[in-house]
């Protein structure tokens, strides 16, 4: 099979297409906006799918709300803060127990944050995607080609364990071009092989509801009970990650994405050093692979997480861990990306010193709070609502 | 005392097929209960049981869709518009209604509803305005009328803090994708009867795939604004059609010949 | 063979189409490749640049702080990257548009006049004057010569394969200026005649 150069934005839609996708919903957004614009050229060529610009990102989840329920395989794509306003919607559907995709192409935060690459939604995406008990599963590629065949997976996924699948793509993947290999065609699904929960009409069946809404104590325990035993089957059967060079390491590097693929490259100049480093990649971020990472840790001297973050998943890390081995981080924030010199001097440091130096924070270096910077704004005249009248 | 034989009675009236045969979580006094009948009614005489799907609100009628004999959903907080167009753009052969507050339509979900309206969503709103949150205990909405005391508003409305009440119809209207919008009240029979018209003809608008179809509706909360039943009917033709007036505020051409069938 | 090579010019310059371009030849040679652009609000005008990765290993990072070599279309752009470029890589410049000298001795450096060739190869199809669209695949052409990642044939045959179709009649040019900036690689380090 023949290899294309493909944008990960683009290579994402194209895979989402192939795997049967009938309904994209979404809002333009930095630096995932490629998706949605290959979305809106090509998806419409197909009879019955469909794709629509919603007005918000708001919108675009309860858009893929509403076709969820109609059993319909559905799907969105943002970056961070466009994920922040679809967490209302996210938790309903995991509520309500049915399937989604979301691509989530992170770039720097908090607030309006940049548009540069980062990792700084792994708190929101493993823990914390919406309010309730629930978890989506979270993907995280590291090339191109997997972000391809990670969105081709994920709708089975979704549809085995009716829950939100969500593929953590940052900046970097989807702004760069890679090889890829495209996975063969699938059909969407026939009207009988639509899901018997889906909402498609009481024609010659009883009807039928989808909620999230149950107000006894008891029965929504219940549902939670069941929610929980899918996750508890998703934890079993579906953490997945990757090793290089782990069986005679000293030091385990532990990254994720974009990231991970940067360590790779961190690992081979170590090696050529005669450092014996290894990689562990989280493939999946939740499940995480915390079993296969405490069994490690007993294993070597000393693990090091680098992420394009202020430490996040680290937390994950320390505590598979479990004061096996001492667990050090680098990170860079704010859209910057730790380039693999930059890990290479964190590991000499460890070796020489058993530390790390976490990146220079000079505003703050003489142990004060930084001072805010100050902006001057001008309050404008008048009142607003100087010209009302009353009934 | 004589007893006639079964066939000499003459069914006049009988529960509709698509109202469920389950008792209502509404107040006493309540009109969701009589709305939904109405709906009911209209579902069954256009036939349209089988393909129907309510989208449910957060609100006094979060349970609307366990009242209803067709599939149904219950959406986040004001955001129905948004999952009835996930709905109905991928099933365009079905009948997507939402069911509609005004704290759900008129504040929390305003973005919603503009933009399925302004894209011509092939969808029918129910919109119930009582100028009151009643599922939360009575507070301040948009369409709370100024001076009306509510828990939000212990002193009144107080239109130089909160501005004026909002008047979702007459906004509606001047959308292109909205091709009916009218404003009904079921403060007594002969406006009960006219309601009933307004929502057959939504309906069919959606049947014609017209576009955006929407019944506002005045409703009346004797609990929350703690009035008896027959006041509170009373109170809605006095105190809430000043502020907003029955009527017809946008009916297309292409609209016109349905508002005509009966 | 690993080479990581950023090309970076004004918007407009054509430097993310000619990383494009190396990508594709790259990966028609089966090499792996990365290509990754700089984006955002510094394309609208501003200057572009983007990261290409050739290698005959899987790629790690795609993104490099000291390039193997650097393509820069401008004088921003060189003054940005001569000091990044490895010690033994490569730079070249644009020197119709910069007038001064590259200043560090323990990198290779070539000024191509890459805006003078591209408006020669392109006045027989626009007349009398040309333009400087071609500028970005003359710098391509010189770094073929100067680097051997590559051969002047497949960025050829990726040009074929690739230009867009409103620009098939550019094909002939772009094959042009490619040849003449290897030739003025081939000239300034001494090789004689461009490979093929």
């Amino acid at each position: 099979m023949t290899k294309d150069l493909w944008k990960g934005n683009e290579a994402m839609a194209e895979a989402a297409i192939r795997a049967g996708v009938e309904a994209y919903f979404g809002y333009p957004i930095t630096p995932q906006t490629e998706l949605l614009e290959y979305m809106a050229r090509e998806l419409p060529k197909y009879p019955g799918r469909v794709f629509l610009q919603a007005e918000s990102e708001l919108a675009a989840v309860n858009m893929v709300y509403g076709a969820a329920c109609s059993g319909v395989r559905s799907m969105s794509s943002s970056s961070s803060p466009g994920i922040s306003l679809m967490s209302e919607g996210l938790s309903y559907i995991a509520g309500t127990e049915v399937p989604a995709v979301l691509v989530d192409v992170m770039r720097g935060g908090p607030g309006l944050g940049n548009i540069q690459p980062s990792q700084s939604d792994y708190f929101q995406m493993t823990k914390s995607l919406g309010h309730g008990d629930y978890h989506a599963l979270v993907l995280a590629p590291a090339t191109v080609q997997e972000a391809v065949d990670m969105t081709y997976e994920s709708f089975a996924l979704a549809e085995k364990y009716r829950t939100v699948v969500v593929i953590l793509a940052d900046g970097a993947i989807g702004q760069m071009m890679e090889p890829v290999e495209l996975p063969p065609w699938r059909q969407p699904l026939t009207e009988a092989e639509r899901p018997d929960w889906a909402l498609r009409g009481a024609n010659g069946r009883p009807n039928r509801v989808l909620t999230s809404l149950n107000l006894t104590a008891e029965g929504l325990e219940e549902s939670n009970l069941r929610l929980q035993a899918r996750l508890a089957e998703i934890q079993q059967h579906e953490v997945r990650w990757e090793e290089e060079m782990t069986d005679d390491a000293d030091l385990v590097l532990v990254a994720f994405g974009t990231m991970g693929r940067i360590c790779k490259s961190v690992l081979r100049t170590a090696r050529r050093n005669g450092l014996k480093v290894g990689l562990l990649r989280p493939i999946t971020l939740w499940p995480f692979p915390s079993e296969r990472l405490h069994e490690l840790a007993g294993q070597v001297q000393r693990l090091l997480v680098v992420e394009m973050n202020a430490g996040q998943m680290l937390l994950d890390v320390q505590a598979a861990a479990a004061g096996r081995a001492p667990v050090h981080f680098y990170g860079r924030m704010g859209g910057m990306v730790p380039l693999p010199d930059e890990v290479e001097e964190q590991i000499e440091l460890l070796m020489r010193e058993g530390t790390t130096r976490p990146y220079a924070a000079q505003s703050s270096a003489n142990g004060k709070l930084p001072s805010l910077p100050t902006r001057v704004s001008h309050p404008v005249e008048g009142s607003r609502h100087d010209n009302i009248t009353t009934y | 005392m004589t007893t006639l034989p079964l066939t000499e009675f003459e069914v006049v009236y009988h529960r509709p097929d698509t109202l469920a045969t389950i008792t209502t979580h509404y107040c006493p006094g309540c009109t969701h209960g009589l709305i939904h009948r109405l709906i009911a009614e209209v579902i069954d005489e256009l036939e349209l049981r089988e393909r129907t799907i309510c989208v449910a609100p957060v609100g006094c009628a979060v349970f609307a869709y366990n009242y209803f004999n067709v599939d149904g959903c219950e959406a986040p907080h004001g955001r129905a518009p948004a999952m009835a167009t996930g709905m109905k753009r991928c099933q365009p052969d079905k009948i997507v209604f939402t069911y509609q507050g005004d704290g759900d339509l008129a504040a929390i979900g305003t973005n919603e509803i503009i933009h399925a309206a302004g894209r011509g969503e092939n969808l029918t709103v129910i919109f119930v305005n009582n100028a009151t949150y009643g599922m939360t205990g009575g507070q301040m909405a948009p369409t709370t009328l100024v001076g009306q005391v509510t828990p939000s508003s212990p002193t009144g409305r107080d239109a130089h803090m909160v501005g004026l009440p909002m008047h979702v119809s007459e906004m509606i209207s001047t959308l292109s994708g909205a091709s009916y919008v009218v404003r009904r009240s079921v403060h007594n029979v002969a406006n009960i009867n006219k309601t009933k018209a307004a929502i057959k003809t939504a309906f069919r608008v959606q049947m014609e795939g017209l576009g955006l179809s929407m019944v506002e509706i005045l409703s009346s909360c004797p609990t929350n604004w703690h009035m008896a039943p027959p006041d509170a009917l009373q109170w809605i033709e006095d105190a809430m059609m000043p502020v907003f007036p029955l009527g017809d505020y946008k009916v297309t051409d292409a609209v016109m010949p349905l508002t005509k069938r009966r | 063979m690993h080479e990581e090579i950023i090309i970076s010019g004004f918007g407009g310059q054509g430097a993310l189409f000619a990383g494009q371009l190396l990508a594709y030849a790259g990966m028609d040679n089966g090499k792996y490749v990365t290509w990754i652009p700089s984006y955002g609000p510094e394309m609208r005008g501003g200057t572009a640049h983007c990261t290409v990765v050739i290698s005959d290993e899987p790629i790690g990072s795609p993104m490099v702080r000291h390039p193997s070599a650097a393509l820069t279309l401008n004088l921003p752009s060189m003054e940005k990257y001569q000091p990044l470029v490895k010690a033994g890589g490569l730079l070249l410049y644009n020197s119709s548009l910069v007038q001064s000298q590259a200043t560090r001795a323990d990198i290779r450096a070539v000024g191509v006049p890459a805006n003078a060739i591209s408006q020669e190869e392109t006045a027989v199809l626009l007349g009398t004057h040309g333009d400087a669209r071609l500028a970005n695949v003359s710098m391509l052409g010189a770094l073929i010569e100067a680097t051997g990642l590559l051969t002047l044939e497949h960025l050829e045959n990726a040009l074929a394969a690739h230009l867009p179709e409103r620009h098939r009649r550019w094909l002939g040019p772009n094959g042009l200026a490619l040849r003449r900036g290897a030739a003025i690689a081939a000239e300034a380090l001494g090789a004689g005649v461009p490979t093929s």
